[in-house]
């Protein structure tokens, strides 16, 4: 069978693979997006803060600044074409000494030269009436009214549905391992053997784009994975804030953030410690001690009896800190997005664009497509319904009225629509649809799901998985003997 | 939409909303059931052992038969049962509530009552809530969710096993999985001693040799797909002594860390929570803070027995039934939990009324002494053979106990054990 030709293979569908994606799909071109994991955003984006950053933290002189700053611009506009969550509830920053007001200061010239809109230094009274669930020791700080949270994976979903809407191709289970140039075409072999042939690359690897880069025998870098743990609390957690708080940075992290999340619940987090291991997703309980010590000094009613679950992430950190979004020197037509580490969430679209200059300074031929149409309807939640409104959505689709997931109110109608945008694992539907995402954390829905899977899918519940690879949910049946879990 | 009113709606078709259904519908008022899942029972159908009804019917029945009992009651009973369907918002409007219901079967529901009755139960507590270190693989489960896999869906989760907990549904998973096949490698529990039912801890871990961890912590979650390894550190004086620590190789792990009422509801309507029972609190008849919000069963405090809830749910349905004939409050006092005791429910009575007390304690003893009184007059004294905080504690106080007071004596009650 003759393959493809794709004119470009994007490595890796987190957010920055997929805004990518999404830029490159108003073109007429043949782009493939190849992804080594089960789902898309299963990598460094699935546990990213949510933050949608001011653009303050960074030095003016920064390719991360100038892309922070372009890309939370974009917001506003991505939201209404592609409908993800996503608030702009301001960020704080809490100053808790002259010191840290001192640092306060530097931060808001840094902002106002990155211009920032409408940032302002602010008084004890002023940032304790902003935000009366911080600590009265407080004594003042940086408010940054633009800055906001989102759910990133949902944000990821919804590039990646609407770059296939418009003609990108998306591999899953993809593990790029080889690659052959031959003639001006790239032939990338995976861990099992697939073929794909694109005449140019991005390495959007993330955490592994040091390896992908080696294999295309490009830049020689090293990605040091810095682990960030993350606890989150309940939905009306005692300690919920209207914005985003953040401490006054110390070197190399913005420290522990108190954030109320898109969909209500809460997080505390990150740490950031570098590490060795690409695959140490291990949360400590002294972390847990230390972030929450942290997060309480700032707004105290927080409570260690709210956390519902905990995780950690990995930024795909490089040595001096900032992204590497370049053509390659060595490797001729292909491209490097690595190294993007926080704020690459809050740059990715802004890196997508970049990107796509790059692309055209190395000669690629982009040609607006006629009927592209970025726009993806809405998709109904019965839990974003007024009660009469659910009536007609309920006649309409009865499924609309089978609550599935009672923490987070999830109907069997949408759970059935992941299923149908290609997410087939708990974790997929979870982070699709927010089922087993509340306070019992899949205790009461997970079997439900299952059955909805085997339904929907025809997989026996032996293939299931939690989050793709090896993570099988069940061992065997009853009755039945024992069904050894393939391997 | 469908619109319907009744004198009063049950919320939750388990052991609870069962027995309130029937008995309110006993008097003559108009009862709705509702519950979420296609059929009646609540978590009793997927709780396959016996020791059910012991109190309750004096013979001793699976979990499905007890419920069955209650269920066949139901016939005949006038209690219009909604089954698939659920209660998504609670509203209180002059004194009218009104329940708003998602369905599959009836679509949107609006009904209307005088009365509410919260039985909605519990929720186990998982990982996340106990701070488990380590990394987040496939296998790690609830001991209910995977009582339910096994028992309803014919699953088995996994093969080499470790719980973590020994409360009762841990105690009888630990059972089960072995039935099943699997292995039960260790049960680990971070008191010094079981958070279950003596019966319990002899007929599921003794009889199967499955070694019984007090004063033990998992301290660790090793793989990356799926469940590999756990550590686990023994505590002196609760404190970890990590030089210790040993590793056990598994596939899967249970959570049996006890169960949280479900009250995300109760509160939509405005009810009060205990932080104690994180159940509401309730007056002498069971009324919670809302004027005509009753509740009872496990959404008011995690009960060791069902055939306690059952009675309970009883009694509070007694009590709907008055409030819906008089709707008047009596004047009451309240109960106080004092010495060694972390909690009592209700939380108030009526002088002159008999009481009927649930209480658990925060100590393990034999011989201890249970008191109740005011604060200078000591109404009762009661020797209790053994006490422990898995084991709920139940206390009639009489009207002969309360004649000890007279009339301007009534006021508020504290119960200590000692």
């Amino acid at each position: 069978m003759a393959e493809t030709l794709f004119d470009l293979a994007i490595i890796g569908a987190g957010v920055t693979g997929s805004s990518i994606a999404y830029q490159l799909s108003a073109y007429d071109t043949k782009v493939v997006v190849l992804e080594k994991m089960e789902d898309i955003s299963f990598g460094v984006t699935k546990a990213n803060s949510g933050i949608i950053h001011a653009g303050f933290h960074h030095k003016p002189d920064s390719l991360k600044a100038h892309l922070e700053i372009q890309g939370n611009l974009m917001y506003d506009e991505l939201k209404q074409t592609l409908d993800f969550p996503f608030k702009r509830v301001g960020i704080l920053v809490a100053a808790f000494n002259y010191e840290e007001m001192k640092m306060v200061e530097k931060l808001y010239h840094q902002g106002v030269e990155n211009n920032v809109p409408r940032i302002e230094i602010v008084s004890r009274e002023r940032i304790l009436d902003l935000e009366p669930k911080l600590s009265q020791d407080v004594v003042g700080g940086l408010y940054a009214p633009t800055g906001g949270i989102i759910e990133p994976y949902r944000f990821v979903f919804a590039l990646m549905e609407s770059a296939l809407k418009n003609g990108v191709e998306l591999r899953r289970n993809f593990m790029v391992s080889q690659c052959k140039q031959k003639d001006g075409v790239f032939t990338i072999l995976s861990a099992d053997n697939q073929a794909v042939r694109a005449r140019r690359v991005v390495n959007a690897a993330g955490l592994y784009s040091d390896e992908v880069s080696r294999i295309f025998k490009a830049e020689e870098f090293q990605i040091i994975p810095r682990k960030g743990e993350e606890y989150l609390l309940e939905r009306n957690a005692s300690g919920f804030p209207r914005h985003v708080i953040f401490p006054v940075p110390v070197k190399n992290s913005k420290g522990v953030l108190v954030i109320p999340t898109v969909e209500g619940t809460m997080m505390i987090g990150p740490t950031a410690e570098e590490i060795d291991d690409k695959e140490d997703f291990s949360t400590t309980r002294d972390n847990l001690e230390r972030v929450f010590t942290l997060a309480m000094k700032m707004v105290p009613m927080i409570s260690k009896k709210e956390i519902i679950t905990s995780f950690a992430g990995l930024r795909p950190a490089m040595k001096g800190n900032d992204f590497l979004i370049k053509i390659s020197d060595k490797t001729p037509h292909f491209i490097q997005a690595a190294a993007i580490q926080s704020p690459g969430l809050t740059a990715a679209p802004a890196i997508g664009l970049y990107v796509l200059d790059l692309l055209k300074q190395d000669g690629m031929e982009l040609v607006k497509k006629i009927d592209h149409d970025p726009k993806l309807e809405k998709k109904p939640m019965i839990r974003e319904f007024d009660f009469s409104d659910a009536d007609k959505l309920i006649s309409d689709d009865r499924r609309y009225g089978n609550i599935v997931c009672r923490c987070e109110n999830v109907s069997e109608a949408e759970i059935i629509e992941a299923i149908k945008n290609g997410h087939h694992t708990l974790d997929g539907i979870k982070f699709y649809t927010r089922a087993g995402m509340g306070r019992c954390q899949g205790g009461f829905c997970a079997y439900k799901i299952i059955k909805i899977l085997m339904r929907e899918t025809g997989k026996s519940a032996y293939q299931l998985t939690k989050r793709g690879g090896n993570s099988f949910l069940l061992s065997h049946q009853l009755g039945e003997g024992k069904v050894d879990t393939p391997s | 939409m469908i619109e319907k009113k009744y004198h009063s709606i049950v919320i939750g078709g388990g052991a609870a909303g069962l027995s309130a259904a029937y008995e309110i519908s006993k008097s003559g008022f108009s009862v709705a059931l509702i519950e979420r899942e296609e059929s009646l029972g609540g978590i009793l159908m997927q709780c396959i052992h016996n020791g059910f009804g012991l109190q309750e019917y004096k013979e001793e029945l699976t979990g499905p038969e007890y419920a069955e009992r209650a269920i066949a009651k139901m016939a005949g009973s006038g209690v219009e049962i909604i089954t698939s369907t659920t209660v998504s918002d609670l509203i209180d409007e002059n004194g009218t509530k009104t329940a708003h219901c998602y369905s599959a079967v009836h679509g949107a529901l609006k009904l209307g009552a005088d009365t509410i009755v919260l039985a909605m139960g519990c929720r186990e507590r998982n990982r996340g809530n106990i701070g488990t270190a380590g990394t987040r693989p496939a296998g790690i489960f609830t001991a209910g969710s995977a009582q339910r896999l096994i028992n309803i869906e014919g699953f088995i989760p996994g093969k080499r096993v470790v719980i973590i907990g020994s409360g009762d549904i841990g105690l009888i998973m630990a059972r089960r999985m072995t039935w099943v096949g699997a292995k039960v490698l260790a049960v680990v529990e971070i008191l010094p001693y079981a958070s279950g039912l003596t019966r319990n801890i002899t007929q599921c871990l003794n009889d199967f040799n499955i070694p019984l961890y007090t004063s033990h912590i998992v301290s660790r979650i090793y793989g990356h797909d799926r469940v590999e390894k756990v550590d686990i550190t023994p505590l002196v004086d609760g404190a970890p002594q990590d030089e210790d620590t040993f590793s056990i190789e598994c596939d899967t792990i249970l959570l049996s860390v006890g169960l949280i009422p479900e009250n995300e509801l109760s509160c939509k309507i405005g009810v009060e929570i205990n932080q104690d029972t994180k159940g509401p609190y309730v007056h002498s008849n069971y009324m919670t803070n809302v004027k005509g919000v009753f509740a009872c069963g496990n959404v008011l405090h995690v009960h060791d027995i069902v055939d306690f809830v059952t009675e309970e749910a009883r009694r509070c349905a007694v009590n709907v039934v008055d409030y819906l004939r008089r709707k008047i409050l009596p004047t009451e006092f309240r109960i106080q939990p004092g010495a060694n005791v972390i909690y009592l429910v209700p939380n108030h009575y009526v002088p002159g009324e008999e009481i009927n007390l649930y209480l658990r304690t925060f100590i393990v003893k034999n011989n201890a002494q249970l008191i109740v009184e005011t604060s200078d007059k000591v109404v009762l004294e009661k020797k209790l053979l053994h006490v422990r905080p898995s084991e709920m504690i139940k206390v009639r106080i009489g009207e002969k106990d309360l004649a000890r007071l007279s009339a301007d004596e009534f006021k508020d009650l504290k119960v200590s054990i000692v």
